[in-house]
């Protein structure tokens, strides 16, 4: 590999999607309200909002599905609508949101229909229905296929022609939890591989330990970016630190906890927890680092990203 | 515009329906309706048996008019529309293809097993009567069954403009229908009732051009004007002046009644 200078190591590299200023009305709905975001190659990037907060619509312009009503959206340097747009799509991967796919097909003559339009040989289709688990279904018709198997069908789709970027609509919907695992383990594989890939999901506790950074939208506008624990850090909701406390022990400990900048406390048989801002976690473990001997145990619990989200979206 | 895309649509389309049978059906219909016409049209005169290829094609002709639009209509009514409500449209849109290509390639599958199921219905019964034919009655009876290819693609062309307007099946189908009421039913009525309630004093010169805004009369007066012996059978459609009943001119405004609906529904697609 080429050395790279410091100058260039410490440049960003440019965004694979830029979205500047992108509206989308709907008569008097405001559908996307002046979204700007940038989204760096190779990322595992996630889109959250409630329902009919914009995220789908931004989606789709993301695709050039729909053009904006103002604004613009470049993937990779192209202009998504417009004389690039057939170079941008053979780039781009797409699993819609409930997709239903061809009946009186099987497996892999859905797979074949997509490769002759994304222009992929015939000879990758077996590849790709075997990297989502469907070879045995190949030559079953999707009539017979499961919700789960169905979504597999669809993500194997979108992976055809190895695409550099990935849009995923709620892609483990009708998935099971062992499914979702090994789905997510695929994408780890694409992002190890420079893949970008963008998905929404609403299973907020399923995507917050697994994207890179994630957007929470609502009213049509992008309300925060950033990792998850910057967006926790941002929000600055206070944690929970539970401790589990030798019960002759018991009130002496709850004392020493009713000194500290606590703001809750809640007693159930030998666990005490207690709630307290980010910046007093650590004089308050240190305090309880004091107690020695009498403190068995002790489990900080950070703020779900649904108390960042909904922190966000109120 | 890339021609593999197209066809890579259109090649869906078209297999489908030999896949589910459809062509087949289709084809089975059409055969048994014109056998059963040519042998047995002649029954309330008493006799049983192939008379002539005049009043075969005749008969055909008023059944093909009711037949084919209506199996047009029913075609391809969901082109687009039971697309977007499966969810698979913004799938296809999301590969590299244009809207057109796409709607293009719709047109063109389902126009494919249309014109396919109308050839090899019809053509069997050609094949079955060739012994008693001679060359120009086979010649006049092809001319039927290009007519009828033709009459099918401007009604399919209709049905997929409908799948872009209408926002979800239901709809569509209605639209379908009513179209097929207006051109099939209606059309001819209205301009008979014009014609009666103005004494025929006014619009009696544009009146045969009225005639060519409805494609089942297009047909009707491509099919008539070459059978000299059963011209008066037919009303309205003996008021078209002979000079614009040239077949070639005839086959232009069908192929308008192709090309339009297509334009508009590309236009309402792009949008």
């Amino acid at each position: 590999m080429a050395s790279i200078s410091p100058d260039a190591a410490k440049k960003a590299p440019p965004p694979v999607i830029a979205a500047r200023q992108v509206v989308k009305h709907y008569g008097r709905v405001h559908a996307v309200d002046g979204v700007d975001l940038d989204i760096e190659p190779g990322e595992l990037f996630g889109l959250i909002g409630h329902n009919g907060a914009g995220k789908s619509t931004l989606f789709k312009m993301m695709l050039g599905l729909i053009p904006p009503t103002s604004g613009e959206i470049r993937i990779a340097g192209t202009a998504v609508t417009g004389r690039g747009f057939r170079a941008v799509r053979r780039r781009v991967g797409y699993l819609p949101e409930n997709v239903v796919l061809y009946d009186n097909l099987t497996g892999l003559e859905t797979l074949q229909f997509f490769a002759r339009l994304k222009g992929v040989a015939y000879s990758d289709c077996p590849a790709a229905l075997e990297h989502v688990g469907l070879t045995h279904a190949a030559k079953r018709r999707v009539r017979e296929f499961s919700k789960g198997m169905r979504q597999r069908l669809g993500f194997a789709q979108a992976l055809l022609g190895k695409p550099q970027i990935l849009f995923l609509d709620e892609p483990t919907n009708g998935l099971d939890p062992e499914a979702i695992r090994e789905f997510y383990a695929i994408l780890r594989g694409l992002r190890a591989e420079g893949v970008t890939v963008v998905l929404t999901s609403h299973i907020l506790s399923e995507i917050q330990e697994r994207v890179d950074r994630l957007a929470i939208m609502a009213t049509g506008k992008i309300r925060a970016v950033g990792t998850v624990q910057a967006l926790r850090e941002q929000m600055d909701l206070p944690l929970w630190i539970d401790v589990r406390i030798a019960p002759p022990d018991f009130e002496a400990v709850r004392a020493v906890l009713g000194q500290l900048p606590v703001s809750a406390i809640e007693a159930h048989d030998e666990h005490v927890s207690v709630r307290c801002a980010r910046d007093a976690k650590m004089p308050v473990i240190e305090a309880l680092a004091t107690l020695d001997g009498r403190v068995l145990d002790l489990h900080v619990r950070e703020p779900s990203l649904e108390d960042v989200f909904f922190g966000f979206s109120d | 515009m890339e021609i593999a895309q197209v066809a890579t649509i259109a090649g869906k389309e078209f297999w489908d329906r030999i896949r589910n049978r459809w062509v087949l059906a289709v084809a089975l219909v059409f055969t048994v309706f014109a056998l059963a016409i040519a042998y047995f049209g002649g029954a309330q005169q008493g006799a049983v048996g192939f008379r002539s290829i005049e009043f075969t094609i005749a008969s055909l002709v008023s059944l093909v008019i009711y037949l084919i639009p209506l199996i047009a209509l029913v075609l391809g009514f969901d082109a687009i529309v039971g697309e977007r409500e499966r969810g698979s449209l913004d799938l296809l849109l999301s590969m590299p293809i244009t809207r057109f290509e796409l709607l293009l390639g719709k047109y063109l599958g389902l126009a494919g097993a249309l014109a396919f199921s109308t050839v090899a219905g019809f053509g069997l019964v050609a094949l079955v009567l060739a012994t008693q034919l001679e060359f120009n009655a086979l010649l006049h009876y092809f001319g039927f069954m290009l007519s009828s290819v033709l009459l099918g693609m401007a009604f399919l062309s209709l049905a997929v403009m409908v799948s872009v307007f209408a926002a979800d099946r239901t709809r569509a189908s209605g639209m379908a229908i009513a179209l097929w009421f207006f051109f099939v039913l209606v059309f001819d009525l209205l301009l008979l009732g014009a014609l009666v309630v103005t004494s025929g004093q006014y619009g009696g010169e544009i009146f045969p051009y009225l005639l060519l805004a409805n494609p089942a009369d297009v047909f009707r007066i491509l099919n008539i004007f070459a059978l000299e012996d059963v011209r008066t059978l037919y009303g309205l459609a003996t008021v078209f002046p002979a000079a614009l009943a040239e077949p070639w001119l005839l086959g232009l405004v069908m192929l308008g009644w192709i090309a339009a609906p297509l334009a508009i529904a590309t236009w309402r697609f792009r949008k």
